[in-house]
């Protein structure tokens, strides 16, 4: 072997295992680490120092800014986290760099406002996004429609909910539902079946995946907390008439007439407790619901579907 | 005279293309296909606007470093090798030189950014899968970041007519970010009073304006651009790029050679 060729083979093999070494430390390294230190923390958390910074590239700064939020949500969500302490933030820092970009506002508000491990909690919060979104862009009535959600769905501000809707209704171009919707809040607020439009023009009107899949689980969650308060309602009528709890669904069935077994959108049996609580076989298939729930339950993990 | 310069300029390109600048563009092909690719895996309903304000900004950044780092050695360069002597010594007046070599390079950033524009409207049809109408519009912030390719060009030519390269390259680089600045700049004059502010108003005037030429924002969110906002902008960048290109030719018309 020549010298030349030597110190070619020498340097070549210094560089594959130096860089084999050095990926193996950090890695390592991450482990050692608390993972607060490097995900749990804003830098620069001032959105006027970002946008300052970013030296006109604004844009490019606010989808980074973007992405960077929906990993953080997406991180905080699988680990069924209850806390988002940086969350509002990153947001805030989105929009003020952009203040048109829509998605920020659209899956902010759903991000901030449910109740954890949905989202953050901080459905006040979710409301001033979309206000500072409507004011950068008021013409898109889809804004109007998501802040009137966030009111009616989060805060049970049925009447902020009804004005929103009505103001959203007469956006330009918006879609025929929102009058409907103001209209409905005004009158029906409470019912199930408001609920469920809300969610069904949710569906229809989007036309991103993850927005309808959201859509259809909601609808789902609906069903089943529609299920389980006539059902309630019927063990509550059993028990005022004989005294006694019933000890099985089937009493409650043949008592109350039911035509069938009463199922779940999967199909499986609603289930009777020993003292007359209707409960799900599998509540982890429907994130969401409010009824149905064993006592102590703890969500598990949510499961990430492959699209195919 | 006409050819002198075009023979400068034809050279001054050829160097460039033969000190490897065009292979930016296999960095900026990279970073735009990935990003195409990775950041609908990434994130939510931005893919569009992550190829364009990407694209955009990274035409913008590669060529203004392009510009600064060659435009810095345009004329040092040739002193040191002692080429300009023998230029020189042709019948070729100096400010032909200075043209030339400010016309070379701003084609070389033109050419760049020809193949750029390519490749960010190569990223659009993959994630969109078809053009539509407001892309057009991407075309005019292209023409805005040429616009002030020019500026940084002539800048710094300018700073490298008196200045060692080292300096010429801070120099040019602290008036882009001066320059992106411009408007709070302005601001900032507006909220002070008496010398201050004239101090400060001029100041805002005479650093080149970079965020009126930047609409990368706009266009991703396909915001119409005014047809007027076009001609002045158009109108500004030829009259501050004349101003600094006849600073640089002042400058280097007397500087002593020897």
């Amino acid at each position: 072997m020549s010298r030349a060729r030597r110190t070619t083979v020498i340097a070549a093999t210094c560089l594959t295992v130096s860089m084999g070494a050095s990926i193996l430390l950090l890695r390592h390294i991450d482990r050692i680490r608390p993972q607060a230190t490097i995900e749990d923390v804003l830098y620069v958390n001032s959105p006027s120092v970002v946008k300052r910074a970013s030296l006109g590239f604004d844009g490019l700064m606010a989808c980074i800014y973007w992405t960077r939020t929906v990993q953080y949500f997406g991180h905080r969500h699988f680990e069924l986290a209850h806390t988002y302490n940086e969350l509002a933030p990153l947001l805030e820092i989105t929009t003020t760099l952009d203040p048109h970009l829509v998605p920020a506002y659209e899956f902010g508000a759903s991000f901030l406002a449910p109740q954890p491990p949905n989202g953050a909690g901080e459905p006040v919060r979710a409301v001033q996004l979309m206000q500072y979104g409507i004011e950068h862009n008021p013409d898109n009535w889809r804004l109007y429609y998501d802040l009137g959600f966030v009111y009616y769905t989060e805060l049970k501000d049925y009447r902020n909910a009804a004005a929103t809707f009505e103001r959203g209704s007469k956006v330009p171009n918006a879609h025929p539902f929102m009058k409907i919707m103001a209209a409905q809040m005004a009158t029906h607020a409470g019912d199930f079946a408001t609920a469920r439009m809300l969610w069904t023009a949710t569906y229809e009107s989007s036309s991103e995946s993850s927005i309808k899949e959201n859509a259809i689980t909601h609808l789902r969650a609906i069903r089943v907390d529609e299920d389980i308060t006539h059902l309630e309602e019927a063990v509550a009528r059993y028990r005022e008439r004989n005294g006694v709890v019933p000890i099985s669904m089937s009493e409650v069935i043949a008592a109350e007439h039911i035509p069938g077994v009463p199922v779940d959108p999967d199909g499986n049996p609603y289930v009777l407790s020993w003292d007359g609580q209707v409960q799900l076989q599998n509540p982890d298939d429907f994130p969401f619901i409010t009824k149905g729930l064993p006592p102590g339950y703890i969500p598990s993990k949510p499961k990430f579907h492959s699209k195919g | 005279m006409i050819p002198r310069i075009v023979h400068i300029a034809s050279n001054t390109f050829r160097e460039a293309v033969r000190d490897r600048v065009l292979y930016n563009l296999i960095a900026f092909a990279l970073l735009l296909s990935g990003a195409a690719i990775f950041v609908g895996q990434i994130s939510i309903e931005i893919e569009r606007l992550v190829v364009v304000n990407l694209g955009l900004t990274a035409v913008s950044l590669f060529g203004i470093v392009i510009a600064i780092f060659i435009g810095i050695g345009l004329v040092s360069k040739e002193i040191e090798k002692r080429t300009l002597y023998t230029v020189l010594s042709r019948p070729v007046r100096r400010w032909e030189f200075i043209v030339g070599k400010f016309l070379g390079l701003a084609g070389t950033l033109v050419v760049n950014t020809f193949f750029m524009a390519i490749g960010v409207f190569g990223a659009l049809l993959y994630v969109a899968h078809k053009f539509s109408k407001p892309d057009a519009l991407i075309l005019v912030a292209l023409y805005f970041i040429v616009l002030e390719f020019l500026i940084i060009c002539s800048l710094a030519l300018l700073f490298s007519s008196f200045s060692s390269p080292l300096l010429s390259a801070v120099f040019a680089f602290s008036l882009f970010v001066i320059g992106s600045f411009a408007d709070d700049l302005r601001g900032f004059a507006g909220l002070t009073h008496g010398m201050t502010r004239w101090f400060a108003m001029a100041a805002a005037y005479l650093v080149p304006n970079f965020s009126a030429l930047n609409v990368i924002s706009a266009v991703a969110h396909q915001q119409h651009v005014a047809g007027q906002l076009i001609l002045q902008n158009t109108l500004y960048a030829l009259f501050y790029t004349v101003m600094a290109m006849s600073g640089a030719v002042l400058i280097f018309e007397r500087r002593n050679l020897k």
